[in-house]
């Protein structure tokens, strides 16, 4: 199968418009077709994609299963996988049939709400296949468009506001990426990523505007990117559209964004700022794994004080992502394995979080954690699964937080000791948090009259659940599982870049004797 | 059979947790009872004929990235071995006691399903608590204690409709956090030195890192010192000593038994027996052992004066517990491991007795734990009250003074034999700070120990007088553990003695250390033997050192420890002559434990039994210490003013003023000023128009890419 990418890629966008030709009318029947539809499309995706895994060698570093061809106006569409992509890949389609299954509840346009999760579906895979700058841009500012749709239609009571603050950030993030992007094919002549990372791009100091800029060209080209994947990540100071997105986006929603878009920002900065920019990179570096340090102390203290659940678990999503961005600026092994170890494991968990609050919510149609209370005693299931996610979330060993965020703290303390100390201690932020959170929830008397006749998880929430909960203790167990495909690249990646480093510095030392 | 011992336990829990509806409640029970059982029958097997050569056992791959690597793999040594004795058998006999205090629990209303669950908890607990022990790397030990960790919250929370347990589950988890965040940055910093988290590679390099220094934080410090401390503030949130030990009191919500496995006998030890494991670290670490040294005595002393005063009958035991893991932090101080790793074996079962004991007075009391209600419950509970006895006699140190000197074997209760180790090798260490500290927390331990006893059994019945009335003897099931616990209790100091705290070629034999004759004893020790329990074999050897001991001074050195760090179980410097030194210690010093616990006993008696108006005037005629006392020197207070409130209220700041005014307000004023005018578009025209703006977006961000692309090709 030659177009195995593109397959995938598309399986969900074809469904789409099939629903969208063929699916009329809003009856009941129809409801339903569109809901099966959908998750026939979705698990067909996953099944197909299981070919990718099955077909990938994992000790070749170079991108696999390419195809190119000549889309529009002469541009190229090229696809592929390599180790640091495949997985990303595989997370979305597996989240997927999750999520669909999750809103299995939905009641208005029902058909649109599909086809927008499809669509999204489609964007977001070609985001971690597409091997050609434009074509990367393309689905990376499309996948907006659903998701702004998803909040901005299905959201809650705050969505306008939600859905216009989530799109205009990440959108102004990507207006300065496109330009560092028009720049990138002005130096290079091309926009085929395979050849831009192999392009050195100028990093000659020079003077602008009265500022000396270290690094030159890379510096300025990777804070235009930064400013991108930031806000997409989201990093400390540009995450506050993050909890206002989750808290007004229908539980699916929230369940993509959190397992599956915020991967988009780490995704970029592994495939372009670190290989394309080494020097920027390095110079900015510092900063960045200060910024993570911040964020990771700064949200999780915020966590604690949230009177939303939803608001709770984003700010610790934030949190979370430092870890990552903290991983892949040490810039060394373990950091980066743990960086992507954790976007994965963090997909799992943090959907499953959001799922967990989704559970409720349909009850209770509210988030307040002050309108429950005690619910272990009616729905001793939901305790157990939310109890699994909450440790797996504050990182317990055994269970896949762990491993991601141990990797990029023993890669983080190589490089600086400050930001690794700072960083640990979110662990105990961490556990405050998310205890506190269960505890005024779950645990207690039921004493809340409106909560005496809530029931405990059905068999759907359950089938939805498990998958997740045997990826969490599979990976924790076994993360060789993750590893051993990601590691080849992640050392390909690694070495690249020390010996991109390497040669600058010999330059800049013969410049100067 | 090692692999049986570890997975026996998660197996139980599992199949206890998840099966109980299908096998019913009593047969869950009991296959989680049967194979703790199980592994404590065979963990004795593998202590008995254990023969000091460490044994690995590789399980599965772990963490593997780059240079890190980490398995799933048993390590198994005398320390190990130990240990697994010490847990499983605890562990086991708390299963069996449950039975019979879990039966009727009056936190729990009718039909409700409680027991399976209390199992299924205690078994996963014993399975990390395996994992901590058999662990081969410092990743997995982690993995260990935060799963022991895990379940204590879990247990600790067990009545969950309780408010109070709810708090004092979160609180231990986080108080223990904060220990964790010490030993993880220990674990950081040695992976970073030494490239490897395994345990023969750190051991095998701590001479270089005695050497090295290490850039953390704001200064340059010597790498054995730093990273023993900071391992060592992991012990101390697991431990409960000074400064992260508020958590241990408050966990007495939990069940009863609960307390006596976890927060008694087993998981607080964890921290003792990291420090024991890093051994090779410790050695090359003078500073930092001189950190525990007073640490641990410091807190053996203000555990003791807070027990003092305490009413509620588990909360004296919990003090007494953190007393007591003070004292093995003295000894890992002065670097008599062997010691503390007695001390941790004998406390085992006499504190686990004393807690299962108080479960039984509070089981026969209608779960009332104010002492102040008790009273004259001697002849009510006679079972419960011989084994407090013991235990009481246990804790408190009775013995024969001199016994060993006299007889060549100690003649004493467990905690008589195991704390005078302690003692003396802290003044053979020179640490007389540490020496002091533990004396006076001796006496102090006599006293609230007696003081137990006196307010429990003695004197006249106080409190509701109907359930005085229906005080009742425990069941069987309960009396069984409390009389296999007091045989420990008993016996554990005098058996053990030699390979614990012995010769030095005892000792080393007894963890498989390699040792060297020195001077000219004729006996032919080069083969290292077995020599575990067998207490016909303690005898011959013993009249051996009385021989020797006449021959003078020059006896005294006979033999020195010649491995190196990782041979063995325990790494003792050739230079570390505390053992030999603690033997010999002036007659005051071994007499001084005694006096003090006599004294204590004597003070106990003057205030419950020939005075008993004098505790509630000497408690109004020195109010305020007292009250410093009772409340425990306001540790707890302090941190909540100084941590707990100031970290929700700066949570709050960055909250409403960081993200709300801050970041929202200045940093994207702009995107601030367009929204509401989106908005006001999109609310007039209703969420279906929305599309169209997308679908336009869509199209204006192809032009834009199609143009920029274009016109950036042409430069």
């Amino acid at each position: 199968m030659d177009n195995l990418l593109s397959i995938v890629t598309f399986i969900p966008a074809v469904a789409a418009l099939i629903m969208a030709v063929f699916l009329r009318g809003d009856d009941e029947a129809a409801r339903k077709n569109a809901k099966w539809i959908a998750l026939f499309a979705t698990s067909a995706t996953f099944v197909v994609s299981l070919f990718i895994l099955a077909g990938f060698d994992r000790n070749n570093t170079d991108f696999q299963m390419v195809e190119e061809t000549t889309w529009l106006m002469g541009l190229q569409y090229k696809m592929g996988v390599d180790g640091i992509s495949i997985l990303f890949v595989m997370l979305a389609t597996f989240m997927m049939p999750l999520v669909i299954a999750a809103s299995w509840n939905v009641e208005t346009r029902v058909k649109e709400y599909m086809i927008a999760f499809l669509m999204l579906e489609t964007l977001m895979l070609g985001v971690f296949m597409a091997l050609d700058l434009v074509l990367f841009y393309v689905f990376f500012e499309a996948g907006l468009i659903p998701m702004f749709l998803i909040i901005g239609i299905w959201g809650g009571a705050n969505r306008i506001y939600a859905s216009f603050k989530f799109f205009l950030y990440t959108f102004l993030g990507s207006v300065l990426m496109l330009i560092a992007m028009v720049a990138m094919f002005a130096d290079a002549g091309t926009t085929d990523i395979a050849k831009l990372l192999v392009h050195e791009f100028s990093y000659g100091s020079f003077d602008l505007l009265g500022i000396h800029v270290v690094g030159g060209m890379q510096t300025l080209m990777f804070l235009a990117f930064f400013a991108s994947f930031a806000v997409k990540m989201p990093m400390w100071p540009v995450h506050t559209w993050l909890p206002d997105a989750h808290v007004q986006a229908p539980t699916a929603g929230s369940v993509v964004l959190a397992a599956i878009l915020l991967k988009m920002g780490g995704y970029g900065f592994l495939r372009f700022s670190l290989p394309m920019f080494p020097v920027g990179s390095d110079v900015l570096a510092p900063t960045v794994l200060w910024m993570s340090a911040i964020a990771i102390v700064y949200t999780s203290l915020v966590a604690l004080v949230q009177q939303d659940m939803k608001k709770l678990i984003a700010y610790s999503s934030v949190a979370h992502m430092g870890f990552v961005t903290m991983g892949i600026f040490a810039a060394n092994q373990q950091g980066i394995d743990g960086a992507i170890f954790q976007m994965i494991s963090h997909g799992f968990i943090s959907g499953a979080l959001f799922l967990c609050v989704g559970v409720i919510y349909d009850r209770m149609h509210t988030r307040e954690i002050d309108a429950y209370g005690g619910l272990v005693n009616r729905m001793p299931a939901y305790a157990m699964i939310f109890m699994f996610f909450t440790m797996a979330n504050v990182g317990l060993p055994g269970t896949s937080g762990f491993v991601g965020e141990f990797l990029t703290l023993i890669a983080v303390f190589k490089v600086n000791t400050w930001v690794a100390a700072v960083a640990t201690s979110g662990v105990i932020f961490s556990a405050a948090y998310a205890l506190w959170l269960y505890r005024r929830v779950v645990m207690g008397d039921l004493i809340k009259e409106s909560l005496k006749s809530i029931t405990d998880m059905g068999t759907r929430e359950r089938v939805i659940f498990a998958p997740l909960v045997v990826m969490t203790i599979l990976l924790g167990v076994y993360p060789a599982l993750v590893l051993d495909i990601i590691g080849p690249s992640v050392t390909a990646l690694v070495t690249n870049y020390e010996t991109a480093l390497a040669a600058a510095d010999a330059v800049s030392q013969a410049a100067s004797q | 059979m090692e692999l049986t011992v570890l997975f026996a336990p998660l197996i139980g829990s599992l199949l206890c947790g998840f099966g109980w509806r299908f096998v019913g409640e009593t047969a869950a029970q009991w296959i989680a009872t049967g194979s703790l059982f199980l592994a404590a029958f065979l963990s004795w097997i593998i202590f008995l004929s254990f023969d000091g050569v460490t044994e690995q056992i590789h399980i599965l791959r772990w963490i593997e990235s780059g240079s890190l690597s980490t398995d799933w793999a048993i390590r198994l040594d005398r320390l190990t071995a130990i240990m697994l004795v010490v847990i499983t058998s605890v562990s086991s006999l708390v299963h069996l006691y449950s039975f019979g205090y879990m039966a009727d629990d009056p936190q729990w209303k009718d039909g409700e399903s409680y027991k399976p669950r209390f199992f299924a908890y205690l078994s996963f607990f014993t399975f990390a608590m395996l994992m901590l022990v058999t662990s081969d790397n410092l990743i997995q030990m982690f993995f260990g204690w935060e799963g022991v960790g895990v379940a204590s919250y879990l247990l600790i929370g067990f009545y969950y409709r309780k408010p109070s347990a709810n708090a004092a589950a979160i609180k231990a988890f986080v108080v223990n956090r904060i220990g964790d965040f010490g030993f993880a940055l220990g674990i950081f910093g040695i992976y970073m030195l030494t490239d490897s988290v395994k345990f023969d590679d750190i051991f095998a390099a701590m001479p270089a890192l005695a050497e090295m220094s290490i850039t953390f934080l704001w200064a340059d410090w010597n790498a054995a010192n730093l990273l023993a401390i900071l391992l060592f503030i992991g012990a101390m949130g697991k431990s409960a000593q000074l400064i992260l030990h508020t958590w241990l009191p408050d966990a007495m919500e939990g069940p009863t038994p609960v307390s006596a496995l976890i927060h008694a006998a087993t998981m607080v030890t964890a921290g003792v027996f990291l420090m024991c494991r890093m051994s090779p670290l410790l050695e090359f670490a003078p500073q930092a052992t001189m950190f525990i040294t007073v640490l641990g005595a410091t807190t053996a002393f203000f555990a003791a004066t807070v027990g003092l005063v305490q009413t509620d009958i588990k909360r004296v035991i919990a003090y007494s517990t953190c007393s007591q893991l003070g004292y093995m932090f003295v000894a890992v101080g002065v670097g008599m491991y062997s010691a503390a790793m007695f001390h941790l074996f004998t406390h085992a079962f006499f504190k686990a007795m004393l807690f299962l004991g108080a479960g039984s007075v509070i089981h026969a009391m209608h779960h009332e734990q104010d002492m102040n209600n008790y009273g004259a419950l001697r002849k009510k509970i006679p079972w419960t009250f011989r084994a407090m006895m013991l235990g009481t006699l246990a804790i408190t140190g009775v013995g024969i003074p001199f016994s060993y000197d006299m007889f060549g074997f100690p003649i004493g209760f467990a905690g008589f034999v195991s704390k005078d180790a302690i003692i003396e090798s802290a003044f053979a260490g020179g640490s007389s700070y540490g020496f002091w500290m533990l004396v006076i927390a001796a006496a102090m331990t006599s006293f609230y120990s007696w003081r137990l006893m006196f307010m429990t059994f003695y004197g006249e019945a106080r409190g509701d007088k109907h359930t005085h009335d229906h005080a009742h003897e425990s069941p069987m099931v309960m009396l069984i553990p409390l009389g296999v616990l007091s045989l420990g209790a008993i016996f554990a100091g005098m058996l053990w003695f030699k390979p614990f705290f012995g010769h030095a070629d005892q000792v080393a034999t007894f963890y498989g250390i390699p040792y060297a004759e020195e001077g000219a004893h004729g006996d032919d020790h080069g083969e290292a033997k077995a020599d575990d329990h067998g207490t016909d074999d303690d005898h011959g050897e013993a009249k051996a050192d009385d021989h020797a001991k006449d021959d003078g001074k020059k006896a005294k050195h006979h033999y020195v420890f010649t491995g190196k760090p990782g041979e063995g179980a325990l790494y003792i410097a050739p230079d570390n002559h505390v053992l030999e030194d603690a033997h010999a210690v002036p007659k005051w010093v071994k007499a001084s434990p005694f006096i003090a616990m006599f004294g204590g006993f004597l003070m106990a008696m003057w205030f419950y039994i020939w005075n008993p108006t004098l505790p509630a005037r000497l408690a109004e005629n020195q109010r305020p210490l007292y009250l410093f006392l009772k409340n425990k020197w306001y540790i707890d207070e302090l941190y909540d003013f100084l941590f707990v409130n100031p970290a929700k209220a700066l949570g709050r700041f960055l909250w409403k003023r960081g993200d709300g005014q801050v970041i929202d307000g200045t940093l994207n004023g702009v995107a601030m000023g367009i929204i509401p005018f989106f908005t006001k578009l999109a609310g007039r025209a209703q969420s279906g128009y929305i599309f169209t703006y997308a679908f336009a977006m869509v199209i204006g961000i192809a032009v834009l890419v199609t143009w920029m692309t274009m016109s950036g090709g042409a430069h």
